[in-house]
Formats: C-alpha cells, sequence, structure tokens
C-alpha cells in the first residue's frame, strides 16, 4: 500500500511542479538571435580569449552585436574570418597578426646553471626556489612551461632549452605570457622585426660570465639607431615602435647579439660584430 | 510546538548562527560570486528568495508526507521543490536581466544544490516550526547569506587595490578573510539557540 502512495505523491508533486515550469518556459520565453548560433559554428572553438571576449560564444554575441569585427578572431582562418563578414555582412576588420616573442636566447650552450634544480619539471615550481638555478636570475628557466600551455603547439623547445616559437601556428592567445614565471614572453606585431632578446638588468661585461648572449648595456644599438628609436633604460635598450623601426642598423654593432632581427619566417638575424656561438653541448661553470 | 518568539529566531538564523559563518553551509556561491559587490547582493536576494518559497513548500510537504504516513519521501520531495524554484528563478532573471544572468554564470544553477537552502528547509523540520516560524527562519537565514556575501565582497573589492603578496592572491586571501569574517561572528556564539 505505501509504496502506492509514494509514488502517487511525488508523481503528484513532480507533475504540479513540472506543468508550472512549463506554463514559467512559456511566459518568460527568451528569444535569441539565431545568428549567433550560426556565428558560432563558424568560429574556431578554441575559447582562447585572443579576440578578448571570455570564449567564443560572448564574441559571436558581440559580432552579432556588431560590437567586434571577424578579424580580431586571430585563430580563424582567413577564409573562415571571410566568411563570418559575409555572412553578417560587416567589415573584415582585419589586424596585424600578432605573435609571442621570447625576450630571451640563453640557451644552456650559452647560458650556467649556478645550481642545479631537481624537482617537478616546470618553471613556475623552479621559480619559487629562489627564481631557479640559472645563471641570470631574469632568463628563461627552460623547464617549457610555455609548450606545455600552448594549445595550438606552436611553442617547442629547442636542444638548448629554449622555447622556438612558430610564427605559422601562433594565435596570439597569450596563455604563455602569463605562465611565464619571468615575464619574458609579450605579444608583438609581426612588423616589429627589430627586437631585444634579452631581460637582465646588470651592466658591463660581468654579465657575460652568466650569458654569452646577454645586454652588457653597451650603449652601441642605441647610438646606431636612427634619432630617438632606441633608449637606454634600466640597462636595457628600449625600441620605440612608434617611430619608424625598419632598419638593420642597430644590431649590426652589438658585441654579443643581444638585439637581433626577426624574419616573418622566425629566422633569427645577428649583426656582423656579434660573437659567433659554435658550442654545441652544455656550457658549464667556468666556461668562457 | 517551538516557543521562541519571532524575533529571536530572525536573529538566530542571521546572526547567531550565520549559515555561512557559523554552519559552513552555502560556501561555494560564498567564495565564487563575491568578487564583486553588485552580484553579491543580487545572488543573495536570489538565494533568500529560493529559501523563501522552498521553506513554505517544505512546510506544505512536510505536513501532507506526516497526513499519508510518508515521511520518508521528505528528502526527495524537498530537492524536487527546490530544484524547479531554481528553474524558474533562473528563467526569471534570465528574461528579467541578462547582464546579471551572466555575471552569476554556473552559480546560479548551483543554487539547486546549495546545502543552506536544503539546511533551512530541513532544520525547521526538526525544530518543529510552524508556517509563520517558518517564513521568518528562511528570512532569517537568507538575511545572513546576503549579510555574509556583502561582507565579503566588500572587503574583496577593497583589497583588489591593496598590496598584497602575490603568493596569497587569489583564492587564498579569499579564504583568509572568510575565516576572519567567522571569527568575528563567534562573537555571537551562545547568545541563541
Amino acid at each position: 500500500m505505501s509504496i502506492v502512495i509514494a509514488i502517487a505523491a511525488l508523481g503528484g508533486l513532480t507533475l504540479l511542479l513540472a506543468i508550472m515550469l512549463i506554463f514559467a518556459n512559456k511566459k518568460l520565453f527568451v528569444y535569441e538571435d539565431p545568428r549567433i548560433d550560426k556565428v558560432e559554428d563558424m568560429l574556431p572553438h578554441a575559447n582562447c580569449g585572443a579576440c578578448g571576449y571570455p570564449g567564443c560564444r560572448p564574441f559571436a554575441e558581440a559580432l552579432v552585436l556588431k560590437k567586434s569585427l571577424p578579424g580580431k578572431c586571430t585563430v580563424s582562418s582567413d577564409e573562415g574570418r571571410q566568411s563570418i563578414a559575409e555572412f553578417l555582412g560587416v567589415a573584415l576588420g582585419a589586424e596585424e597578426k600578432q605573435v609571442a616573442r621570447l625576450a630571451c636566447a640563453g640557451g644552456t650552450n650559452v647560458a650556467i646553471n649556478r645550481a642545479q634544480y631537481i624537482g617537478v619539471q616546470s618553471c613556475q615550481a623552479a621559480n619559487l626556489v629562489s627564481g631557479g638555478g640559472k645563471g641570470c636570475f631574469w632568463g628563461c628557466l627552460g623547464h617549457g612551461d610555455c609548450e606545455s600551455v600552448c594549445d595550438f603547439d606552436a611553442i617547442t623547445m629547442n636542444e638548448h632549452g629554449l622555447p622556438i616559437v612558430d610564427v605559422e601556428k601562433c594565435t596570439a592567445c597569450g596563455d604563455c605570457v602569463e605562465v611565464c614565471p619571468k615575464d619574458l614572453f609579450s605579444l608583438q606585431p609581426i612588423s616589429h622585426k627589430l627586437w631585444i632578446a634579452c631581460k637582465n638588468l646588470e651592466q658591463g661585461e660581468a654579465i657575460l660570465e652568466d650569458c654569452q648572449v646577454g645586454c652588457t648595456a653597451c650603449g652601441k644599438c642605441a647610438m646606431d639607431a636612427p634619432g630617438e628609436l632606441i633608449t637606454m633604460k634600466n640597462n636595457l635598450p628600449v625600441i620605440n615602435y612608434s617611430e619608424s623601426h625598419n632598419t638593420q642598423k642597430p644590431i649590426q654593432r652589438c658585441p654579443t647579439g643581444a638585439i637581433v632581427w626577426l624574419e616573418d619566417s622566425g629566422l633569427m638575424i645577428k649583426g656582423k660584430e656579434s660573437r659567433k656561438i659554435i658550442r654545441k653541448g652544455s656550457r658549464l661553470m667556468g666556461n668562457s | 510546538m517551538n516557543t521562541e518568539s519571532l524575533g529571536a529566531i530572525f536573529l538566530n538564523a542571521c546572526l547567531v548562527n550565520n549559515f555561512v559563518l557559523a554552519y559552513f553551509l552555502g560556501i561555494c556561491p560564498f567564495l565564487g560570486v563575491s568578487g564583486k559587490m553588485e552580484t553579491a547582493t543580487k545572488m543573495g536576494a536570489a538565494v533568500m528568495f529560493v529559501m523563501l518559497i522552498s521553506s513554505m513548500c517544505a512546510y506544505g510537504i512536510h505536513a501532507f508526507l506526516v497526513a499519508i504516513d510518508a515521511p520518508f519521501l521528505q528528502l526527495i520531495s524537498y530537492i524536487v521543490v527546490i530544484a524547479s524554484t531554481v528553474q524558474l528563478v533562473e528563467m526569471f532573471i534570465k528574461k528579467m536581466s541578462p547582464s546579471l544572468f551572466k555575471s552569476l554564470g554556473i552559480f546560479l544553477p548551483l543554487i539547486t544544490t546549495n546545502c543552506a537552502i536544503l539546511g533551512v528547509a530541513l532544520f525547521q523540520t526538526n525544530k518543529e516550526y510552524g508556517f509563520l516560524e517558518s517564513i521568518v527562519y528562511a528570512l532569517g537565514a537568507g538575511a545572513g547569506f546576503t549579510l555574509a556575501l556583502v561582507l565579503i565582497a566588500g572587503l574583496r573589492e577593497q583589497l583588489n587595490f591593496a598590496d598584497v603578496p602575490k603568493i596569497s592572491k587569489g583564492t587564498a586571501l579569499t579564504l583568509f578573510i572568510a575565516g576572519i569574517l567567522s571569527l568575528c561572528f563567534m562573537g555571537f556564539a551562545g547568545l541563541g539557540a
């Protein structure tokens, strides 16, 4: 008997509530623009946030409301962006491609470790222990947090433990910028070819003991650069990209090759007078 | 029947035995949606509303279940009522304020499993409150929940501008101040039943 009562009581209750919800759903129905779903389907579903919105759906909503332009999505292919622009009848709003660039060139063949870090193989963990074992406090620790955080396989660690960014694959989502405990990555328009591959704030030849490609703050690049293009700040050259910067002149006299020229392909060109690095293995303490 | 006055019931649920800071019920929205004052107050209002409705329904359902001699259905019927009330609130908020709907995010459907709400329904049954007392109890609990949310949201908004050690930023800092807030509420301990 009690089973019948139980089923009847609970069934009645749920039926009552279901009817109430059916009516509420009819009364409180929210109309959504069907284009939002269509545009969302056209987006790459990477939810990377490079467009400045939390994910692909909020971006699709913004596109439909004409608050943003399809060009803001750096992950889509050119055809993908074009088809969204045509579907919505808006301008493409092409943005210049940005890539993540690393402000360090100190691989294991040029930079020494003063202490050996043994533990979880992650830069963030290593950084908690006195900033990692690297001789240069500002340099890349080389445990590859950026490689593992990259959703697009655009970062690979080379044989010297330095991350190499694949310019083609990089979507400028900014995940590596966020994860690097040394703040070495930044997003740069691809036309910024002049690049300082060092963050060492010290001055003078002494830093070569830690890293052979570090910036010694000699200031030659600042002198050679036209106008106010390069200024020295905190023992590092700072490039003012708002000036015309399409010149290889500043890199030529750099003694260490800390200031470089990056081709579109990702090829790194160093100045003529920069010291040639021929070592293939790891550089140990005391070697110069 | 219970003989407490209505005012005592309200203060008891709101301050002395605050659901969040003394009973650790409903911690997830307490930490999750307390980043901004505006969302905190509205989350508090939504929870209070669900508490009130579910408390009234729970009173009726309890009386009904006792009458048909099936008190073992208590838990499942309470949950069904709470879930459908939350569904209703969700539709209502989506209709009335899409921006609030977005800022509450996943925490809005999560009210369904908010232990503070089921807690109110179960406590009032245990304490054998009458209909009016149940309503006052639910209002007090809701007010206490909102109070806790508003207090911590205010503190967190201020702390956004403070220079705190990098290692304690975010969740860790929120838990610190939650602990300190709870410590303050312990000053009320023993004043009520």
